[in-house]
Parts: structure tokens; C-alpha cells; sequence
């Protein structure tokens, strides 16, 4: 075998192919093991979510009662719940839920976030001081009990409200959509959605704020780009690090939020599958037996904290990849 | 310098009015009508008519709003509804308050002085295999579910267990309130403590290793100072200030940050009082307990951008 050689002439013409800066980002985050595990969960959190009426062995709400509480097996890998229900298929059906709430409340929080925390930013002024002052307003109530707060005096409004309009303008579907419990879906993204984009806002703002004083700003206003451009052309993509490294943090707090509100009663309604609904369920007859123990509310709590590791794991996976000097 | 803290001042009250609106607004209209929340469902029409005159729930909402709030401002948030019938809301704080505080005390008390001691070796010993471990302890710290790890910390340490012929525990009482040194502030304190421990520890690290690759701590081991001294006297003091934010909120959150884990471990705090309030629809604790926490939160948050301005004398307000 001819071992390669390089001529001195070759040598100097050799250039170095430069590699695009996600590549040398990805190269950093591949090498942080925790975060890819992280990234890892996600995505079979989002198969499982996806595929969950084919995942699911058996029917999440069916009770059985001849068959309550039973160890894992074969019929049953994850046992049984008091009511006879299969534990594996409600998890699955679980993870459906908490994908479908985190999905819909950080597009909303995002889309909210990203434009005015960037219209506040950039134009500054009376917009700025209005938008600032919401945010403080919005934080200056306790986080969590705000949204408990939120979620138990909007939930009769809205259902109320869905439920009367469907009988006066005589939609069947939406009175069963009531009735099915989706409704409550709608409560708890309102009210995490709500809190979740004032962070964003404020950190865009800030972002923004610093950037908008560079040369590229300056001369693109010269020539006439127009301000929603700027913004999204020139401000945003700069500052997309600091934002990538908060949502995938803020999405693990929604996780939890949401197994939270469910567990208290306030989120989910037991039709509907939740995490936080299986645990409150299940912790309802307190002093269990050790081998209930372990597949009534072990399991869910390491799959509930796992899904809520997997996000801040990530997070800060990116935060090391996009911020090497830390 | 003082400009802004008059400017700040000037903007307290006005934010502080459309925190208690919203808030009055909510609650009113929010979870039901306080009148049939107090009488229960089988009530005498004329009775409950009678009620709401009584208690002036039917004139326009902004003189309910008005007589609230100017009675709130001498320290009169109303009654009790339903549970403590007739207690006032301000008693019914009052005697929860030292509860919540020690609680929360005890939880800083561990949790904050370790964080900063773990922040710090942390930053010292940057992308060793400590670093590394404290990190993912951090997040499992900042991410832990409570729902979860409250029946799973209470199995294991507040029950008996038999593993053969040996017999352990249990370990720690399962809940309840005996008082700031009895064993049952243990688990919930832990829990509490957890969160902190975590953003103690990462912001920590942050600051210090921004503080050790800077000009100063050069030039003071260059002067030849040992190693503690440096850490200690010259990185830790300034690494210190962006940790005032922090603490600003760790004290906000004294007031309402505890009510998961007082529910959860049946401590008869502010917090469970307020959560309890919010389920039973006991509108005028639910409205206190907002906008004093508000309130406090405020507050707070002037006082640390004023801390920071002495802390720092390079941040200039204009």
C-alpha cells in the first residue's frame, strides 16, 4: 500500500475546507453525551406521541376490574392501574398529551414572544415601555399559583362560553368537543401560553436591543430595508442561540406545568390521558406495598422526570455548543 | 441615580393598581359568584339577593373595586367565605405567615450556602469531571418533578420497610407541622431547598469563571497571593454581584414560592392556605395573597436594580 505523501507544493495550495458554523455546533453538542441522551428521549417521546393508537396495546380508559392491580406481564408489561386499566397504554397516551400541549403553547409563546419582545426592542420608545410593562406585569404575580390562578377562573368562562355558542348556532361538533373533554386542552394552553411568552419577550428585547447598534443595522436602514426585514432578516437569526437554549429549557417547565396542573385537578380532566393525572390517581390510596409501588408511580415519575431531564439537557447541551467559551 | 429611584417609585403604584384590577377582575368574575360559593347550593333566591347587598357584590365593578381596595389599604382584606367563616383574611395570614417562613428558612439555610460552595468549585475546576457531574446534578435538581418525587420520598423514607428479617425505618415522619426543629420540616425543606441548590449552583459558576479569566485576578496572583486568597477575596466579591438578582427573588419567593410542597406535606402555610383558597373559590384570600405577593415581588425588584447601582458603582441609572 503506497503510503500517502504530500509534496511541499501541494502542501501549500491545500486549503481547508471551512465548515458551516451549525456543523462546528453540532460537532460540540454530539460530543456532550448527557444532551444527546437528551435529544435521544425527545425524539421517541415525539414517535411515541405520533404513534400512540398503534403503540398502545390496549385501550388507555378501558377498566377492567376483574384484572386490577396487576404486576407487570405479558398481557400487561407495565401492570395495572386500580380500575384495571393497562399502565403502559395510558403512559403512551400520556406522552400524546404533553407533546400536543407542549407543541401548541410553545408555538404560541413563540410566535408572541419573538414579535413584540423584537418590535420592543427595535423601535423602542412608547411600544417598549408598553410591552416592558406588561411583561412586569405578568411577573411580578407568583409563577406557578399564577397559572393555577389562570387556569381555575378562565376554565368556566371558556367551557361555558364553547358550550352556549355550540347550542345557539347548533354545532353538534363543537358541543362533543365540549363534551369530550378538549375543552380542557384549551384552558391549560391558554393559561401556560400566556406566562410562556413573556420571558422570550423580555429575552428578544434584550437581544435585540444589543444588536440593533452594529454597522450591518445601520447600513441596511441606509439603503431602505424595511423594518419587519431587519428584524427578521438581519436581528433575529443573530440572536437565535440565547433563544434556542430558552425554549428547549422553557419546554421541559411546560412538561412539568402541565403534570402539575393535572395532578392538582385544575389541567386535564381524567378522560383525557395525563402523566400527572396517572400519578394523582395512583398516589390516591397512600400507603401502597412495594412491587405497586414501583409500576403505579415509579415508573411514571422517572418516564415524567425523564421527558423534563431530556429538555434541560438539551439545553444546555446548546448553550455549550453555541457558547464554547462557558 | 436618584432620578430613577423616584422614577421607579412613581411607577410602583400604578403597576401595583393594575395588578390588583386584573387580579379583582378575575376573581370576581373567574370561579363563580362568591355569593353562591359562601351559601352553598341550596339557597333561598331572596337570601342570596340579600347576601349580595350585604356584601355590596351588586353594585358596578369599579366601586367594589374601590371599597376593596381602600379597606385592603388599611389592612382589611376581607372574610373568609367558606371554611373559616367570619376569621379575617388578614388573621388568617397573619397566623400562617411564621410557618411558611420557617419552612423556607430552613430550605435557604442549606441549600443556598452549598449552592454557592458548589458553584464555585464548579467554575474552579471547569470542564473536569466534577464540573460535569455537578452540572447534570443541577439539572436533575432544577427538573425534578414534585408530583413524582414527593410519594417516592415519602415511601422510602416515612414507612417500614422489611427486607428479610431486618426491619428499617421508618425514617422521617410522612407530614404535618411540629414547629422549625421537629423532623418533619426534613423532607419538605429538601424538596424546597432542591431548586434553589440548582440555580445557586449554575449561576454561581457562571459568575465566577466570567470573574476568573479577568484582568484583576491576574494581576492578583500575579502579585503572587495564594489561591484561596484570590478566589475568595478578589473573584468571589465580584462574582457576587450578579448573584444579588437571585437572592432578590429567592426573598420574593419566601411569600409564595412554597404552597406545592405545603399542600403536598399538609404544612398549614400561606401557600397551602392559598391553593386551598383557589380550589374552594375563597375569593378574598385568593385576592390577598396575589397582591401581596405581587407586592413583595415589586418591591423586590426595585430594590435589587437600586442594590445593584451601590454593588456596582459602574451601573448608572439614567
Amino acid at each position: 500500500m503506497a503510503a500517502q505523501t504530500t509534496t511541499l507544493e501541494q502542501a501549500q495550495t491545500m486549503t481547508l475546507k471551512p465548515r458551516p458554523a451549525w456543523y462546528e455546533t453540532w460537532l460540540r453538542f454530539s460530543r456532550n453525551v448527557p444532551a444527546l441522551l437528551g435529544l435521544i428521549i425527545i425524539v421517541a417521546l415525539i414517535f411515541t406521541a405520533l404513534f400512540a393508537p398503534a403503540l398502545a396495546p390496549f385501550d388507555y380508559a378501558k377498566t377492567n376490574l376483574d384484572n386490577v392491580e396487576q404486576p407487570p406481564s405479558a398481557a400487561h408489561w407495565l401492570g395495572t392501574d386500580q380500575l384495571g386499566r393497562d399502565m403502559l397504554s395510558r403512559l403512551i397516551y400520556g406522552a400524546r398529551s404533553v407533546v400536543f400541549v407542549i407543541a401548541v403553547v410553545s408555538i404560541i409563546s413563540l410566535t408572541l414572544g419573538l414579535t413584540l419582545g423584537a418590535v420592543a426592542g427595535y423601535f423602542g420608545g412608547i411600544v417598549d415601555t408598553v410591552i416592558s410593562r406588561v411583561i412586569d406585569f405578568l411577573f411580578a404575580f407568583p409563577e406557578l399559583l399564577f397559572i393555577f390562578f389562570i387556569a381555575a377562573t378562565i376554565k368556566p368562562g371558556i367551557v361555558g362560553n364553547l358550550k352556549s355558542f355550540a347550542l345557539a348556532n347548533n354545532l353538534p361538533w363543537l358541543t362533543e368537543f365540549v363534551r369530550s373533554g378538549y375543552a380542557d386542552y384549551l384552558v391549560v394552553m391558554i393559561a401556560l401560553s400566556i406566562l410562556g411568552w413573556g420571558g422570550l419577550a423580555r429575552l428578544v428585547r434584550g437581544q435585540i436591543l444589543a444588536l440593533r447598534e452594529n454597522d450591518f443595522v445601520l447600513s441596511a436602514e441606509c439603503v431602505g430595508v424595511p423594518a419587519h426585514k431587519i428584524i427578521f432578516r438581519y436581528l433575529l437569526p443573530n440572536s437565535l442561540a440565547p433563544i434556542l437554549v430558552s425554549i428547549s429549557m422553557g419546554l421541559g417547565g411546560i412538561a412539568l406545568a402541565e403534570g402539575v396542573l393535572a395532578y392538582l385537578g385544575i389541567g386535564l380532566q381524567p378522560p383525557n390521558p395525563s402523566w400527572g393525572i396517572i400519578l394523582s390517581d395512583n398516589v390516591g390510596r397512600y400507603w401502597r406495598e412495594w412491587p405497586e409501588m414501583l409500576w403505579l408511580i415509579f415508573i411514571p415519575f422517572v418516564i415524567m422526570a425523564a421527558v423534563v431531564f431530556a429538555f434541560n439537557f438539551v439545553g444546555d447541551g446548546l448553550n455549550e455548543a453555541f457558547n464554547p467559551e462557558l | 441615580m436618584f432620578a430613577y429611584i423616584i422614577r421607579r417609585l412613581l411607577w410602583l403604584p400604578v403597576l401595583l393598581v393594575l395588578i390588583s384590577m386584573v387580579t379583582f377582575w378575575l376573581g370576581l368574575y373567574g370561579p363563580g359568584d362568591p355569593v353562591q360559593v359562601m351559601m352553598g347550593l341550596r339557597t333561598n333566591p331572596k337570601i342570596v339577593e340579600q347576601v349580595r347587598q350585604e356584601y355590596g357584590f351588586d353594585k358596578p365593578f369599579l366601586v367594589q373595586y374601590w371599597n376593596y381596595i381602600t379597606n385592603a389599604l388599611q389592612g382589611n382584606f376581607g372574610y373568609s367565605l367558606v371554611k373559616y367563616q367570619g376569621q379575617r383574611v388578614s388573621d388568617l395570614i397573619a397566623k400562617r405567615l411564621p410557618v411558611t417562613l420557617q419552612l423556607n428558612l430552613v430550605a435557604i439555610v442549606w441549600s443556598v450556602p452549598l449552592g454557592i460552595a458548589l458553584g464555585i468549585f464548579a467554575a474552579l475546576y471547569r470542564k473536569s469531571w466534577l464540573d460535569v457531574l455537578l452540572r447534570v446534578i443541577v439539572i436533575l435538581g432544577i427538573s425534578m418533578p414534585i408530583i413524582g418525587l414527593q410519594p417516592v420520598l415519602n415511601f422510602l423514607l416515612s414507612r417500614k420497610h422489611e427486607i428479610g428479617a431486618v426491619t428499617l425505618g421508618p425514617f422521617l415522619p410522612p407530614g404535618g407541622w411540629q414547629g422549625i426543629f421537629a423532623p418533619h420540616i426534613i423532607q419538605p425543606a429538601f424538596i424546597l431547598g432542591l431548586g434553589l441548590l440548582a440555580v445557586y449552583t449554575r449561576q454561581t459558576r457562571a459568575a465566577m469563571i466570567q470573574v476568573m479569566n479577568s484582568d484583576y485576578v491576574r494581576t492578583a496572583r500575579a502579585k503572587g497571593l495564594k489561591e484561596w486568597t484570590v478566589v475568595m477575596r478578589h473573584a468571589l466579591r465580584n462574582a457576587a454581584i450578579p448573584l444579588i438578582t437571585i437572592i432578590g427573588f429567592t426573598l420574593a419567593g419566601l411569600f409564595a414560592g412554597s404552597f406545592l410542597v405545603e399542600q403536598f406535606y399538609a404544612i398549614p402555610g400561606v401557600g397551602a392556605l392559598a391553593y386551598e383558597s383557589l380550589l374552594s373559590k375563597e375569593y378574598y384570600i385568593i385576592m390577598a395573597f396575589t397582591l401581596i405577593a405581587a407586592t413583595v415581588y415589586v418591591i423586590v425588584n426595585l430594590l435589587i436594580d437600586i442594590a445593584y447601582a451601590f454593588a456596582d458603582p459602574r451601573i448608572r441609572y439614567k
